[in-house]
């Protein structure tokens, strides 16, 4: 009994082997690059434009994110309608879209041919033109407005209701409760969401280029594209990745410090009963804003919809054979992503009271988010060459960076759950002994379900859009249905490659949904 | 035997201090003024607060380094003392084997437990659909499981009425005289104090006092105390 | 003793098994080897007459494919690199990874003279815009008629993507100093600059802009494939860059002969028949049946321009600064 209590638990094991294996992943890359350059070479000032670019759009994204999740956030929290579920659902799922089906969508509705410029050429006026740093902004608000949304809803039901219940017996108008109860309450949560999204657009590198209108609209990720495929300097490019985690690291260091522990992503079904918000004029300013934000984000959805309907049940049996591909890929992902980011989250809340250590786990957790994919998969593939053939491993390795990559969310959403769960039942169980896996299995899993769910149905979805490093490993047979799709674009199917898109957009959601559902099942309060 | 030797526990501004002994089958009462450190007290006995100095001992044992579960120790706290996601049997059960893998006589002895606390019939349901006194009685049950022979209350009744509550008090020390458990008792209320505990431990001023007969300390309460109480006379 | 010779009788086998199938490593970029482009009937093609296996790896785009070889060194399987183009070959020949190409070499139908030791054609194109007939009917005839029109166009980047160095080098082979200025006078025609060919000419059949940086071959494709003739390519005066798409043989091949008969096989008719309606290119090799029908009616431009492998390799770094100082005001 007393070895069993020295000795380490599997989870406690697992939580450090994760620890270190996104060090490698992000640091040892990295490293294994630099390591590899030949000669070194430094950066130069076209280099510190990028950053100042990327610092400007990531920050100008995450500011417009944010400010307009406010209100639909709002909007969400106290009203309640028919298909209120299905619409936060929904949202959600631009997040998981991969880039290029999401850029050709926001181009069917915002492009110069798209619904908007048809509707404005009609009306007299002269296109839209969104190419530019506000195609930047637009695409990346498109992209990150539902999480910002989500955070900030969370934060809004993470009041308690008796709060509200005491407003309206003080007779609160609509205006105090917002000073009171609110605002408070996005000073803790706002800095969390915007860094969140800041950390996102930072890497965003296909966005930019697509949408950007030329070299002005240069990022450090395209920088380092540039350095390794057009100069082959690896040491630059080691060195930009470098510039990138640092800037990386103080943005997370600065969330986690300002931003209030709250709980993340259970009970978005509960509406918070108010008394102070059933003005008509306030009805109708939520309805307003719940509708622009809903075609916002579904429009270019339902393009994709329609391009691809027609295409999907013609597509060649190859690309079906990759969307399986992609799903296995897919579990394989969520499977792990579990894994690491739940016993990171054990331990980091296990060492709650070493406040720098636990914080340090932290911070590692998220630094997958200031990495860049092209150093990850180009260092993972100096690591493995001399060892291993990389092109057997694509799929494994696949599934391995992309359960790293979703790693940030899902610990996100997991540890601020598992951190209620032990500050409410943690002395209980304590003093029945409840212990190691049992307190796992008995304690903490049944009552982080649908937390779990959504991380779960979020890593899913995130593996199966991401293109990422498997472009740089897979042989002919090993494409997955986001490499199929590019197949298909370069070989000029673009009509096929809408069908294929379609079908991606499918999958992803429905893994999305079903695990998000399935963890909100019987849930238990 | 419950010692308490030398201890002392030190966060940051706050001190508490201890030096008694508990005989083994009392039923000791806690009492003084909130935020004194009665809950402190308790918080150490269980395991969950580290003294700066002394030792914690069981019948000469002592239990310093021992964690919570390992302790001989049943508490029940003021709240949170059922798991809501599981049934009343899975939550007494849990005081057997904290891994839930019961054996059929092990299952046959949470059913006599619930039998035993007046809930024949409920093990299937979640506290949620149980009362609040039906919940304490789960907690309670679960406690005659354990069987351990050190039991503490840091106000697990509080939220019930009085009738209510009594009935629990009461349920508590038939239970105690079946399992020769020691109880102490935190309570800010000198009634329960009489009704349930022939000693009382005052914890007040940063230090917990040696148990004392609780009628002789109510009847002649030292300064602590009969600041604490307000008019000591309206009492008796 | 037993083990000993279970082992011996083991690699006997082994060696037997790769004496029987030599496999033949071939690298090149993904769109080569995915199902709608000339990989699988190649691949089916070669192995008929060799009696090998031929494997081809992708290693993402154009531009990955020399960044693989260099990451890997002479350590790695590649037997053939196939699909760098003449912008890369300057860089590709100073890694020292490529063995010399076996004599004698086998004469090619390109407009400009190839005498390249270490690598041979497959493929060739000439970079141009391509336009909608039906929506533009009078199409600029060179870069500066473009400049001063209002057309938007589409292009790629240089620093991601081929067919944009393509273009940074067109401009520069045409107008030498006055590159700059041209490129001053595109900004405004320019709607974005995407990082591969693929989402360019999504973009453009979305409708986004009027004419997309492509090959002057792509208009075959809609005609051939989806019968629809109103893609055609505008033939500028200066001339056109031309896109050059080699294979080379590694030193490093522990198959040289087989890699010597594939570069062989790559200028028969059997894989240069596949060239023009699976990469949608002109072969190397005018195969005996000619061109495919649809590829008439393509333009055919005055002057082919290019630069030397080490011209190239010279002048782009100037002239990618040129292009971004010139976009970015």
């Amino acid at each position: 009994m007393a070895k069993r209590a020295l000795g380490i638990n599997p989870s406690t094991l697992i939580g450090w082997l994760s620890v270190a294996l996104v060090l490698v992943l992000t640091l040892g890359t990295l490293l294994a690059v630099f390591g590899r350059a030949e000669g070194a070479s430094s950066i130069g000032p076209s280099d510190w434009v990028a950053v100042r670019f990327t610092l400007l759009q990531a920050g100008l994204s995450a500011a417009i994110s944010v400010i307009l999740a406010v209100p639909l956030a709002r909007a969400l929290a106290r009203r309640r309608f028919m298909g209120r579920g299905l619409l936060i659902a929904l949202m959600g799922a631009p997040f998981i879209l991969p880039v290029i089906v999401a850029v050709l969508g926001l181009l069917a509705v915002f492009g110069r041919n798209g619904i908007a410029s048809t509707v404005l050429v009609w009306a007299g006026f002269d296109p839209i033109s969104i190419y530019g740093l506000g195609g930047v902004l637009l695409a990346h608000v498109f992209f990150n407005l539902p999480l910002a949304t989500r955070l900030i809803l969370q934060g809004w039901l993470a009041i308690p209701a008796e709060r509200f219940r005491l407003a309206a017996e003080l007779g609160f108008s609509c205006r105090a409760v917002a000073r009171h109860l609110e605002r408070p309450m996005l000073r803790a949560v706002l800095p969390g969401a915007f860094m969140v999204v800041f950390l996102i657009c930072m890497t965003s590198f296909a966005v930019v280029l697509v949408l950007g209108g030329g070299p002005r609209a240069t990022t450090v990720e395209l920088a380092i594209y540039q350095a390794f495929r057009f100069d082959f300097d690896l040491s630059k490019a080691a060195q930009l990745a470098g510039i990138q985690f640092t800037l990386g690291a103080l943005a997370t260091v600065v969330a986690l410090r300002v931003s209030a522990p709250m709980s993340a992503g259970s009970g978005l079904d509960r509406v918070v009963m108010r008394w102070d918000s059933s003005a008509i004029w306030l009805r109708v300013q939520d309805s307003i804003i719940m509708l622009a934000a809903a075609l916002f984000l579904l429009a270019p959805l339902a393009a994709i919809l329609v391009a691809g309907t027609g295409q999907v049940f013609r597509l060649p049996p190859q690309v079906w054979l990759s969307a399986e591909r992609s799903l296995l890929v897919a579990m394989a992902a969520m499977t792990l992503t579990v894994l690491f980011s739940l016993t990171m989250a054990l331990n980091v809340v296990r060492l709650r009271h070493r406040r720098r250590l636990s914080m340090t786990i932290e911070a590692i957790g998220y630094l997958t988010l200031a990495a860049s994919p092209l150093v990850i998969g180009t260092g993972l593939f100096i690591l493995l060459f001399p060892i291993a053939n990389p092109v057997a491993l694509a799929l494994p390795v696949t599934a391995i960076v992309n359960a790293v990559m979703s790693l940030p969310f899902a610990l996100r959403i997991l540890k601020p759950a598992i951190m209620e769960v032990e500050q409410t039942y943690g002395s209980l169980a304590d003093s029945l002994g409840l212990r190691g896996t049992a307190r796992l299995r008995l304690l903490i899993l049944p009552r982080i379900r649908g937390p779990l769910g959504f991380a779960a149905g979020l890593a899913a979805a995130l593996s199966m859009g991401d293109l990422g490093v498997i472009a740089l490993f897979a042989g002919p047979d090993q494409a997955t249905l986001p490499m199929q799709l590019y197949r298909l674009m370069s070989a000029y199917r673009m009509a096929e490659a809408a069908g294929a898109a379609l079908l991606l957009l499918i999958l992803s959601f429905a893994l999305f949904w079903m695990f998000d559902k399935g963890g909100r099942m019987n849930a238990d309060t | 035997m419950l010692t308490l030797d030398g201890l002392v526990i030190q966060q940051g501004d706050f001190r508490l201090t201890a030096d008694f002994t508990v005989p083994t089958g009392d039923r000791v009462a806690v009492l003084g003024p909130s935020g004194g450190g009665k809950s402190t007290l308790l918080g150490a006995i269980a395991g969950f607060i580290r003294p700066t100095r002394g030792r914690i001992l069981w019948n000469g044992e002592v239990l310093n380094d021992k964690p919570p579960g390992q302790r001989p120790v049943s508490i029940l706290f003021q709240e949170n003392n059922l798991f809501p996601h599981m049934t009343a049997e899975h939550n007494i059960g849990l005081g057997l084997k904290p891994d839930l893998k019961l054996s059929e006589s092990e299952r046959a002895q949470v059913n006599a437990a619930l039998i035993r606390v007046g809930l024949d019939g409920l093990g299937k349901r979640k506290p949620a659909a149980l009362s609040g006194g039906q919940q304490s009685r789960v907690a309670l049950a679960r406690m005659l499981l354990r069987g351990k022979p050190l039991v503490l209350l840091d106000e697990p009744f509080a939220a019930l009425g009085p009738a209510l509550k009594n009935e629990m008090l009461d349920l508590v020390n038939d239970l105690a005289k079946e399992t020769g458990a020691t109880v102490l008792m935190v309570t800010h209320n000198p009634e329960d104090a009489h009704r349930f505990a022939p000693q009382t431990i005052l914890v007040a001023e940063g230090a917990a006092l040696p148990p004392q007969d609780t009628d002789a300390l109510f009847a002649n309460p030292p300064k602590a105390l009969s600041q604490y109480l307000g008019n000591p006379n309206a009492d008796e | 003793m037993k083990i000993s010779i279970f082992a011996a009788g083991m690699s006997v086998v082994a060696s037997m098994a790769t004496a029987q199938t030599p496999v033949l490593t071939v690298y090149t970029y993904d769109s080569f080897v995915s199902d709608w482009g000339p990989g699988p009937a190649v691949e089916k093609a070669f192995e008929a007459t060799c009696d090998c296996d031929l494997q081809f790896v992708g290693t993402g785009d154009g531009a990955a494919l020399l960044a693989r070889l260099r990451l890997e060194g002479p350590r790695g399987p590649a037997d053939i690199a196939l699909g760098l183009d003449t912008n890369q070959t300057a860089a590709a020949a100073e890694t020292g990874l490529f063995a010399p190409l076996s004599q004698p070499r086998p004469a090619l139908d390109l407009p400009v003279d190839w005498n390249d030791p270490l690598f041979q054609p497959f493929d060739w194109g000439y970079f141009a815009f391509v336009y909608d007939r039906t929506k533009l009917t009078n199409p600029p005839a060179n870069f500066r008629e473009l400049a001063d029109s209002n057309l938007k166009i589409i292009i790629e980047d240089p620093r991601s993507s081929t067919p944009g160095l393509g273009l940074l080098l067109w401009v520069k082979k045409a107008y030498g100093d006055d590159a700059s200025s041209i490129w001053s006078g595109l900004a405004d025609n320019i709607v974005t600059v995407t990082k591969g060919w693929s989402e360019a000419y999504g973009l453009f059949l979305e409708g986004e802009a009027d004419m997309v940086l492509s090959y002057s071959t792509s208009p075959a494709y809609h005609l051939i494939a989806e019968q629809d003739d109103s893609k055609a390519a505008a033939r500028f005066d200066e001339g056109h860059y031309m896109q050059i798409e080699v294979a080379g043989k590694l030193a490093s091949s522990d198959v040289p002969e087989l890699a010597d008969q594939f570069l062989a096989f790559m200028a028969s008719d059997a894989f240069q028949n596949l060239i023009p309606t699976t990469n949608w290119m002109y072969p190397a090799k005018l195969p005996a049946d000619g061109l495919p029908d649809g590829f008439s009616t393509l333009i055919k431009p005055e002057t082919a321009l290019i630069y030397s492998p080490e011209q190239a390799a010279a002048i782009r770094n100037k002239a990618l600064s040129e292009w971004q100082n010139a976009l970015s005001e």
